[in-house]
């Protein structure tokens, strides 16, 4: 066959993404300054069409198909996390159409890149190739690099996106590293053939160490894990709060699956190794996180020393898995990570959302001091914004404290309660930091000294972008059934 | 059981849909859904105390619907003889706290009453679930509402003492949440708190997962070194902040040691309890001589909770039926004694602007029905024959004295010492030589205010002069308890692998965790 049809089929949502990136690139120059939004509703529109297409393929396809001999897979888990990204990334868009505007940035690829930060995400999730993974991987970030940078005429966006491409291109080094290590002892790429010469090799060998530990090292610095984080707060801060928002829940969640696919499937065998090099990242991430965010002042900065200590709990699911004991054999623990970060888009997409809103005097206010009395001016907003700190904190009934609940589960089950104790007790630190803003807003009375007092500009996409956070925190807080069973049966394709 | 009319999800459903409505009306209209809704959920639960079997040994009004399927949550709910008095008090202490913040708070009404009721919702939720998960959800849902009562409409300090309230709290609750999950695994993958109960652990587990509950429960009641918070919270919150604190969230940690600690971890409770009970002699003799020292009312009736709090878990932990009823008993009648105390020094807050004993000498001359109401209440705080409290306290310390005399005696040094602040508090501030400057603004007592005080002390003479039908319906459901306890006694020899009964308190040391079943 000269022509892979069937390949083609399977990977047809990325060919959309990637298409209709190319086309808004090309179309933008074209495109009138007034009609500039155009070309983000051209991008939601791909998406729905690929939500569609994703959602049915599995029904079709079934189990799980491999296309581009055994490059590329479309199953259950890939369909799981790119529902999850179509909706992230349509929120990102609803959430920059007002943000773009309000800060000046009238750059028509926003939205390109966008897709190819997408595109890169879904190969990421889907690759059972190391290569094709790391070709993913490439591609979300330096479409990253590049939205970092967008807002040109603030000096600390262009710093934050020097300093993101310098540390992300040595960390895919790293990854490149190991791949190429493991691609020495397998001979292949293929995950499934790495695991193979794993099992027939046997784990004691210094090389497959070596290499696990460096592709460990090159996916924690994409999870932002301690002691691999530190770009996180600079690029958070000062990357548009839109594009924040995007890395911090879709890179994110894109990474953790690309990283529990190749751990699991190709580095399975080193279970009992790795779970003891996580457990011990998965500690210091959570208790670094949180306890640096305490001093932060700036709320983007605080809320990227919280995505590093989310994704520490998020790691305790993996330890657990790692573990492989219990009924389930540790599938809940990863079934409690796609949990975890699914929950945790919805909370920490509705907190930038609402940064995003935040005027002060027609510039961005991002301190923490600048939601002081919110809750007397706009108690909409300030109580939209207590439930997001409510369930990053893990409050029930919110859905914060069901992504928790899954993840110390999976803990508690791989008889490691005493991990769940400690995370526990650091979630209480990370209950002061969020606290604080509701302090802040609900607490403080305004300084009446102010001309301009903060104000948040409302817009009828955002106020969509956050009836649907609100929506999926207090919806999956206390009916977290559905996605619960679809995470669970998603897992199972995972081997 | 008795009934298959939903009361208990009504219980749970009117005081929120009232917190939904107020978002829509305006600010004054705000006070009267408030009432309306708390009003209406006294009036649903006051059928149940007639509808309660009291010879009934297992739970009534009981609900159960699937929630979550993996792992098997439920929607779950009933009563029995020892949460009924408590949802009872929480349902009748709520229209007081809105009638007493009718005037007090003036800023966002509407905010203040959807948080009272939202803080109701909850509360009930944690005396009528019985699905140790969902307990925990009501359990955590009333940090962040109380956090705001304190911190939005408290005193001059109330960030510090918001916060302080707020993580004391959370890190007791965290470490219940570890125990919960232990509990699923060890106890046959469930979070049924009755099939818990029946289950049987190894010894050392226990010890462990009492540690966990007594971070959640002993923080809440508080007993005595975790007891720091409860000045704070209660000075800096407004009144009915701290109605609700005195009179139903410290009830909660004793309702948690009488509903989980001791019918789950029986051996635990038993090796524990000389500490559970010095710990509780201590809060009893700290506290009131805390309160001796006292110049601010608030902080008097604070340190007076810590004590006669002390004599709640005093009861529990001496494990049996006489100490566990008067526990119970005194739960309600702390709640309704001090609640009333609480709202006595609002009322004066509001006159004067100054809750110090100083500020407010001699009030019996110019209000006359108040001073009246406030000695009948510290009458009966101190345990006055024929007030309620002299039932549960005495009922309390027969209970001790069976288990040890010379704790007996020393916790009834506590009555004593009570006796000392709370009639040197009424001859100053009822009897003392009045401050001429301030003593011709005082107006007496409103009929608003007036109909806040004297369902209390209705209930304090009932109480008092006939503890029976309260006992009658307590005394059921801790005969099950004391059973649940005696029958899971055998734990430690079905569990050989626990390394019996004599090395136990070695074992818990040397045991450092917990590990997952292989089923």
């Amino acid at each position: 066959m000269s022509l892979y049809g069937a390949d083609l089929l399977a990977l047809l949502p990325e060919l959309i993404v990637a298409a209709a990136a190319c086309l808004i690139i090309a179309l933008d120059p074209v495109t009138p300054a007034s009609r500039q939004d155009l070309l983000a509703w051209l991008s939601v529109g791909a998406l729905a069409l690929c939500l569609g297409i994703t959602g049915g393929q599995i029904n079709v396809l079934n189990d799980r198909v491999s296309a581009f001999s055994e490059l590329v897979v479309v199953d259950a888990y890939a369909r799981f996390w790119k529902i999850l990204l179509y909706g992230v990334t349509g929120l990102t868009i609803f959430m920059s159409l007002p943000y773009l505007k309000a800060e000046r940035i009238h750059l028509g690829e926003y939205y390109g890149f966008i897709l190819l930060a997408l595109s890169g995400m879904m190969v990421m999730v889907s690759g059972v190739d190391l290569l094709t993974i790391y070709l993913g991987t490439e591609l979300m970030s330096l479409s990253l690099y590049v939205m970092t940078g967008l807002n040109r005429s603030k000096p600390r966006s262009l710093e934050a996106a020097a300093k993101y491409f310098v540390l992300g291109s040595f960390s895919s080094g790293i990854l490149l590293y190991g791949i190429s290590l493991l691609y020495g002892m397998a001979g292949s790429t293929r995950l499934v053939s790495i695991a193979g010469a794993i099992a027939t090799r046997g784990t004691d060998e210094p090389l497959v160490l070596i290499a696990t530990i460096l592709i460990a090292v090159g996916f924690s610095f994409k999870l932002a894990a301690v002691p691999f984080h530190m770009w996180t707060p600079d690029v958070y801060q000062g990357a548009p709060t839109s594009v924040t928002a995007f890395m911090a829940v879709a890179a994110k969640a894109a990474s953790f699956a690309a990283f529990m696919r190749v751990f699991v499937e190709g580095l399975g065998g080193l279970k009992s190794d790795w779970s003891v090099l996580f457990l011990i990242i998965s500690v210091v991430t959570l208790v670094l996180g949180n306890v640096v965010a305490i001093v932060q002042t700036n709320i983007k900065r605080m809320l990227a020393y919280s995505s590093i200590a989310h994704a520490g709990y998020a790691l305790i699911g993996f330890v657990a898995a790692g573990r492989g004991v219990g009924a389930s054999g540790g599938m809940t623990g990863l079934a409690s990570i796609m949990i975890y970060l699914t929950l945790y888009s919805f909370m920490t997409f509705g907190a930038f959302a609402v940064i995003g809103m935040l005027r002060k005097s027609g510039i961005e206010g991002e301190e923490i001091e600048d939601f002081t009395g919110l809750a007397k001016r706009q108690p909409l907003a300030a109580f939209l914004m207590l439930v997001f700190m409510g369930s990053l904190a893990g409050i029930p009934p919110t859905a914060g404290f069901i992504g928790k609940f899954y993840v110390f589960m999976a803990a508690v089950e791989a008889g490691l309660a005493w991990l769940a104790a400690i995370a526990l007790i650091f979630a209480v630190v990370s209950a002061y930091y969020y606290m604080r803003v509701v302090m802040v807003m609900y607490m403080r009375e305004p300084d009446p000294s102010s001309v301009a007092p903060p104000r948040l500009a409302t817009s009828p996409a955002l106020s969509f972008v956050l009836a649907c956070a609100v929506a999926g925190v207090i919806l999956f807080g206390l009916f977290p059934s559905p996605l619960v069973s679809f995470a669970l049966q998603s897992v199972l394709t995972l081997k | 059981m008795t009934s298959s009319f939903p009361w208990l999800s009504l219980l749970l459903v009117l005081p929120l849909a009232g917190a939904v409505v107020i978002y829509f009306v305006t600010e004054p209209a705000a006070r009267w859904i408030a009432l309306t809704a708390t009003l209406a959920d006294l009036f649903v639960a006051l059928p149940l105390w007639w509808l309660f079997d009291p010879q009934a040994s297992q739970m009534q009004f009981t609900e159960h619907v699937a929630w979550i399927t993996a792992p098997p949550i439920y929607y779950s709910l009933g009563l029995d003889g020892i949460s009924l008095p408590l949802v009872l008090m929480t349902a009748g202490i709520m229209p007081l706290c809105v009638l007493a913040s009718w005037n007090a708070i003036t800023t966002s009404i509407r905010g203040f009453m959807a948080v009272l009721l939202v803080m109701e919702t909850a509360m009930v939720g944690v005396f009528v679930a019985l699905d140790f998960v969902l307990f925990y959800v009501f359990w955590e849902a009333m940090l962040i509402p109380m956090y705001l009562l304190i911190g939005v409409w408290g005193g001059p300090n109330r960030l510090y003492a918001a916060i302080k309230f707020f993580l004391y709290t959370f890190v007791g609750s965290v470490l219940l949440l570890v125990a919960i999950l232990v509990l699923y695994f060890y106890g046959g993958h469930t979070f049924d708190i009755l099939a818990l109960n029946q289950g049987t652990y190894p010894a050392s587990l226990q010890m462990w997962l009492f540690l966990a509950f007594f971070a959640a429960f002993a923080v809440k009641v508080p007993m005595f070194p975790f007891h720091t918070w409860l000045p704070d919270a209660h000075v800096e919150a407004p009144t009915a902040g701290s109605v609700i604190l005195a009179s139903i969230l410290l009830k909660m940690g004793t309702y948690g040691f009488l509903r989980f600690s001791l019918p789950m971890l029986p051996d635990a409770s038993r090796i524990l309890t000389p500490m559970m009970v010095a710990l509780s002699i201590i809060a009893i003799i700290y506290g009131a001589y805390m309160a001796l020292a006292q110049v601010d009312l608030k902080k008097l009736i604070a340190y007076s909770s810590v004590s006669h709090m002390g004599f709640v878990t005093l009861g529990l932990f001496v494990l049996n039926q006489q100490g566990i009823e008067g526990a119970v008993l005194q739960m309600v009648n702390h709640g309704i004694t001090t609640g009333a105390l609480f709202l006595c020094v609002g009322i004066i807050y509001e006159r004067t602007h100054s809750r110090l004993i100083a500020d407010n000498v001699g009030l019996a001359a110019p209000m006359p029905q108040y001073a009246a109401l406030l000695v009948i209440f510290a009458l009966s705080s101190l345990g006055l024959p024929g007030t309620n409290s002299f039932v549960g306290e005495f009922l309390v310390l027969v209970g001790t004295f069976l288990w040890s005399k010379v704790a007996t005696a020393f916790a009834s040094l506590g009555i004593i010492l009570a006796a000392v602040y709370l009639l040197w508090m009424v001859q100053r501030v009822v009897f003392g030589v009045p401050s001429p400057h301030h003593l011709p603004k005082l107006k007496d007592l409103n009929h608003r205010e007036f109909a806040t005080l004297v369902p209390l002390v209705l209930l304090i003479f009932w109480i008092g002069l006939f503890p029976n039908p309260f006992v009658s319906r307590v005394h059921q459901s801790v005969t099950n308890t004391i059973a649940s306890m005696s029958r899971a006694k055998v734990a430690p020899t079905a569990h050989p692998s626990a390394g019996g009964a004599a090395p136990l308190l070695v074992d818990s040391g040397a045991q450092p965790k917990t590990q997952g079943p292989s089923r």
